[in-house]
């Protein structure tokens, strides 16, 4: 069926026109998406992203234009057998509250006749990559999980018969900003495994620049008004009204297109010391590295506490000196959030832990200013003189 | 004679009757469900054929029980159809009202999800619609069952099944011995069938 060089999705002149509306919500639009990549729809409320969304799997029917999916007309055939070959998720997520989690996830795979066994061994191995423990949760009902793991349990259920496209309506924008961040970063690097196809709908152009591969920013009407990479958009807005939606501070939205992995993450800075380290060791210690700060780790090396100079003076009980390590950044994270991080630790430093939470190193705001003055001398931002 | 000589002496009639009771309201509510859930099935998608059909069955459901076995007299004759007729019909008006009401609050989340996983509408009606609305319908079914519990009694009117013979015989004899304990044994026992059928169906 497919061609080489043939996109994932196509969308030739799609056009969605309300009945009694002057105008169409949808207008005419070409798009390819091509495979392995997340390609964002962003754009005001009301341009007609989520309308766009959802004619791809036609849960509103197109009233002209035509969808490709691997090179195949499939704007009428079975709308049905068509979305099973998609995954969806949606903000509100829309699990069944009357199934348990594993119930959840094994819908779509049920409904193409899947056997008992398959099915448990792919709910086990999904529940696995989105950081839920099977053995906990999967006979489990949706309201006794939070937000976040609910989010989870969407994305699995949509990846649930590994389907090559994932449609995805603002999957992430219920929750909370710390849950959102680290869900993000959670599916980046679910997806740097299994290489989707998606497309993702989303009205925050920090969530767009961090998650897309490709950006469709859109006007009314849904009119592609740029698409192109994170970095070709930032670099060159191409009219006005992109400009305006990228908002004030693109150099400070050019840090969400770096990850903590791309700059030098320094392993030294800080004295560190384990949970074995006594009282008179970590003073000596301390006063040996010249700074003003001990970062104490745990006994799987995960940052646990800042210990100053004075604190050891207070408190001679090591494992309650100090304040916690509040959060941490992990190498997947945008230079954006370790920015945060850094604003809000008391000296200034992000502490960056690896996939399983151990300690990597920190991060200090003169590496921040270095990569964005390598940003600058790189490519010359429009207007930031 | 007293209501304890009577129902010592009479008391496999009290027991048929009442089981004639139990199955004429059983078969009532059963056919209602039946036609029920299938009308509110098809209409509850689209809010016209909704307040069409609650128009209707309320309209059903304000008619006087004696008007329908006048009528059904006609049609059907007396005995036990003219009454479970008229018990379905005013069963009907809970059944559909609960099911529409149930199918409607299902989280449109819920179904959209479904629809966009590839649910057909039969799939999704069975495994999810359905699923989640049973609560509302179940109890539309109990208000439906106690409801007519109490109206079965008239059925005798038209040779129907059931209690309310007890109470017919004692009202049509009063001032007799057997008057006062027929229409107190009839409307206990109807009391406590109701009592019955709702905790079960709680």
């Amino acid at each position: 069926m497919s061609t080489p060089g043939e996109p994932m999705i196509r969308l030739d002149k799609l056009t969605k026109q309300y009945p009694g509306q002057e105008a169409p919500a949808v207008d005419a639009v070409d798009l390819a998406v091509p495979t392995g990549e997340i390609v964002i729809l962003v754009g005001p409320s009301g341009c007609g992203k989520t309308t766009t969304l959802e004619m791809i799997n036609r849960l509103i029917e197109p009233s002209s234009g035509r969808i490709f999916l691997e090179g195949e007309d499939v704007t009428h055939v079975n709308a049905d057998q068509l979305r099973r070959r998609m995954g969806y998720v949606i903000q509100q997520i829309g699990l069944f509250p009357h199934q348990t989690i594993a119930q959840n996830i094994a819908v779509v795979p049920r409904m193409l006749g899947w056997k008992d066994a398959r099915i448990n061994d792919r709910v086990d191995e999904l529940l696995h990559l989105v950081g839920l423990d099977p053995g906990r949760y999967r006979n489990r009902y949706p309201k006794e999980m939070s937000g976040g793991q609910r989010q989870r349990v969407g994305v699995a259920r949509a990846m649930a018969a590994d389907p090559p496209v994932m449609l995805m309506d603002e999957p992430f924008g219920a929750t909370d900003p710390i849950t959102r961040e680290r869900l993000q970063n959670e599916f980046l690097r679910i997806q740097e495994d299994i290489r989707k196809t998606i497309v993702f709908v989303t009205h925050d152009i920090d969530e767009a620049i961090k998650m897309g591969d490709r950006i469709a920013i859109l006007a009314e009407g849904s009119q592609i008004a740029q698409y192109d990479t994170p970095e070709a958009i930032l670099t060159s807005p191409a009219s006005e009204f992109v400009e305006q939606f990228l908002g004030s501070g693109i150099l400070l939205k050019r840090l969400n297109l770096s990850r903590v992995e791309d700059v030098h993450v320094a392993t030294g800075e800080w004295p560190t010391i384990g949970p074995d380290t006594t009282y008179d060791q970590a003073r000596q210690h301390l006063q040996q590295s010249g700074r003003t700060h001990l970062l104490l780790l745990d006994a799987q090396r995960r940052p646990d506490r800042w210990i100053a100079a004075i604190d050891l003076d207070r408190d001679r009980d090591l494992s309650m000196a100090g304040t916690r390590v509040q959060a941490c950044v992990d190498s997947r994270a945008t230079l954006n959030d370790a920015l945060q991080e850094m604003l809000l630790n008391a000296n200034g430093v992000a502490v960056v832990v690896d996939r399983d939470g151990v300690y990597a190193g920190t991060l200090d705001l003169e590496t921040i200013i270095a990569a964005i003055r390598e940003m600058r001398s790189g490519t010359a931002v429009p207007g930031d003189t | 004679m007293t209501v304890s000589s009577y129902l010592e002496r009479r008391w496999d009639v009290v027991l048929q009757l009442t089981l004639e009771h139990l199955i004429a309201v059983g078969l009532a509510v059963g056919i209602a469900t039946l036609l029920g859930i299938a009308l509110a099935i098809l209409v509850y998608r689209n809010d016209r054929a909704v307040a069409v059909l609650l128009v209707v069955v309320n309209t059903l459901f304000t008619v006087p029980a004696l008007a329908y076995f006048g009528a059904l007299i006609v049609i059907v004759g007396l005995g036990w159809t003219s009454a479970i007729t008229v018990l379905a019909i005013y069963a009907l008006l809970p059944i559909v009202r609960n099911t529409i009401t149930g199918l409607r609050e299902v989280d449109p989340a819920v179904v959209r999800a479904a629809t966009g996983m590839g649910m057909s509408k039969t799939q999704r009606l069975l495994r999810v619609e359905l699923p989640l609305a049973y609560p509302v319908i179940l109890s539309g079914l109990r208000v439906a069952t106690v409801l007519i519990v109490g109206i079965a009694a008239i059925g005798s009117y038209v040779a129907g099944p059931g209690l309310g013979e007890l109470i017919f015989s004692g009202l049509s004899s009063l001032g007799s011995v057997r008057a006062v304990p027929e229409i107190t044994i009839g409307t206990v026992a109807i009391v406590l069938v109701a009592l019955v059928l709702d905790a079960i169906l709680a």
